[in-house]
């Protein structure tokens, strides 16, 4: 248990909150990276997952990019990939990209696949064009579940982007390898309860948020843009 | 190549270790997720807060995780418990929402049914409700043997043996051709087990399988009726 107070003793100590190794330093820089890497990774899975949702084509070979990138050791491809580009944060971010892709891919295709085909019919029917139907009638529609795609590759990035401290001087894993290598356990306990406090906090409001688009599109009414229309 | 070509007798007791540490883990998750499961879709009351306490375990990184059960439990972190504890926490956090879903997947009539004969509590979950959740479950259990594997590698950073052994040791030496031997070995380790669960599930359902056969024409014509039109 004194394990916990000198964590709290770590978290504490003003000493920690201060210059280029200081906790807010440290934050920023997991967010910043977490940011880019959900944001990538996001510009290059969203259109293909939701092309093959609406086309219904290249549907097994989503499935199967999903299910072998499970397989691999996020550890490996970052350690592989630090070993190629050296030190930095190239390596991290690009294995980074590689391991937040098939979530999000995954749930853009899966919340435009479901969708009932009549429903994107009927809109076929009545005149819209293509793009029209897949920017007014099926992102709204699938919208929930592409955010649980979001969701997932992000809690996912901010987790692994701790293990990309390992190849680069970035983010909050710092305290947990510096720790490590030091034998410090106020220092490990104090980041790993940082980086877990994030991890839940980010988990806790994009589920709220994930809920909230769900509540839009299954109760529309109760938007109210949507009453003006009516 | 060469690397592998020198030090491939090291890669069988890395294996062994890495499974070691992989079954347990595995095994402990389903017979904790399963009645949790259950519970969570018999009592829709427990079963959101359930569900919900299981994807924040799961948004928990696992490094973070490792070291905090590490400091608070005082075990080595050479300790294979100090893994297995982890390994179990994200176990469970994947398996009880497909476990909830697996039991929400049974026949309602079916179940009633088995109620209606005569079976007991313990003799409907037994006998009927589970066997006919195996299918769904399998699916889920596959997906988290896939997940542990990969994440067992994890423990080489605070000293745990296994095929992550590979990656830390090739990073700090330098030679890629081991640490892409670790991810290879790891990923084929993944692949073959959750092999092994499905070729078990198959087993422990020998009526899918046999329904698959029978379901086969009808699927075709309904395929062949949509080229038609």
């Amino acid at each position: 248990m004194n394990y916990i107070s000198a964590a709290f003793g770590w978290l504490a100590n003003s000493a920690e909150w201060r210059g280029s190794t200081g906790i807010p330093t440290r934050l920023a820089q997991h967010l910043i990276t977490t940011g880019i890497v959900v944001g990538l990774a996001l510009v290059i899975s969203l259109p293909i997952g939701i092309l093959v949702g609406h086309t219904h084509r290249g549907a097994g070979v989503v499935g199967a990019v999903a299910g072998a990138a499970r397989a691999i050791p996020t550890l490996g491809l970052l350690t592989l990939f630090g070993l190629m580009w050296g030190i930095g944060l190239k390596a991290p971010i690009l294995a980074l990209v590689i391991l937040a892709i098939p979530s999000a891919l995954a749930g853009a295709y899966a919340g435009i696949q479901a969708i009932d085909p009549a429903v994107s019919d009927a809109a076929r029917a009545i005149g819209m064009s293509e793009l029209r139907i897949i920017l007014q009638v099926e992102i709204p529609l699938g919208a929930p579940v592409i955010i649980g795609g979001i969701r997932a590759a992000t809690l996912q990035v901010v987790a692994t982007a701790t293990l990309a401290a390992y190849i680069a001087d970035n983010g909050l894993g710092r305290y947990l390898f510096h720790g490590l290598e030091a034998h410090n356990y106020a220092e490990m306990l104090g980041g790993a309860m940082l980086v877990i406090a994030l991890a839940l906090i980010l988990e806790v409001v994009l589920a709220a948020i994930q809920r909230w688009v769900k509540l839009r599109v299954t109760n529309p009414r109760s938007s109210r843009r949507q009453q003006l229309h009516i | 190549m060469k690397w592998l070509r020198n030090n491939w007798q090291e890669i069988p007791g890395l294996v062994a270790n890495h499974v070691t540490l992989s079954i347990p883990a595995i095994v402990f998750s389903v017979i904790i997720a399963v009645p949790i499961g259950r519970l969570a879709h018999k009592r829709r009351l427990i079963g959101g807060p359930v569900l919900g306490i299981a994807s924040l375990l799961y948004a928990i990184p696992s490094l973070p995780l490792i070291i905090a059960i590490l400091v608070l439990t005082g075990l080595s972190a050479r300790s294979m418990w100090t893994m297995t504890i982890a390994l179990t926490v994200y176990g469970v956090a994947l398996l009880v929402r497909t476990s909830a879903d697996a039991f929400a997947a049974v026949d309602k009539n079916v179940h009633d049914a088995a109620v209606a004969m005569g079976h007991s509590g313990m003799s409907v979950f037994w006998r009927v409700d589970l066997p006919l959740a195996v299918p769904v479950l399998v699916s889920g259990i596959r997906v988290m043997t896939v997940s542990t594997v990969s994440l067992v590698t994890v423990g080489a950073l605070v000293g745990q043996s296994g095929l992550g052994w590979l990656l830390t040791n090739g990073f700090q030496r330098g030679i890629a051709a081991e640490v892409a031997t670790g991810v290879i070995a790891t990923a084929l380790l993944a692949v073959i087990l959750d092999g092994l669960v499905m070729v078990a599930g198959r087993l422990l359902t020998p009526w899918t399988v046999r329904r698959h056969r029978r379901g086969k024409p009808a699927r075709v014509t309904r395929r062949s009726r949509g080229a038609l039109a």
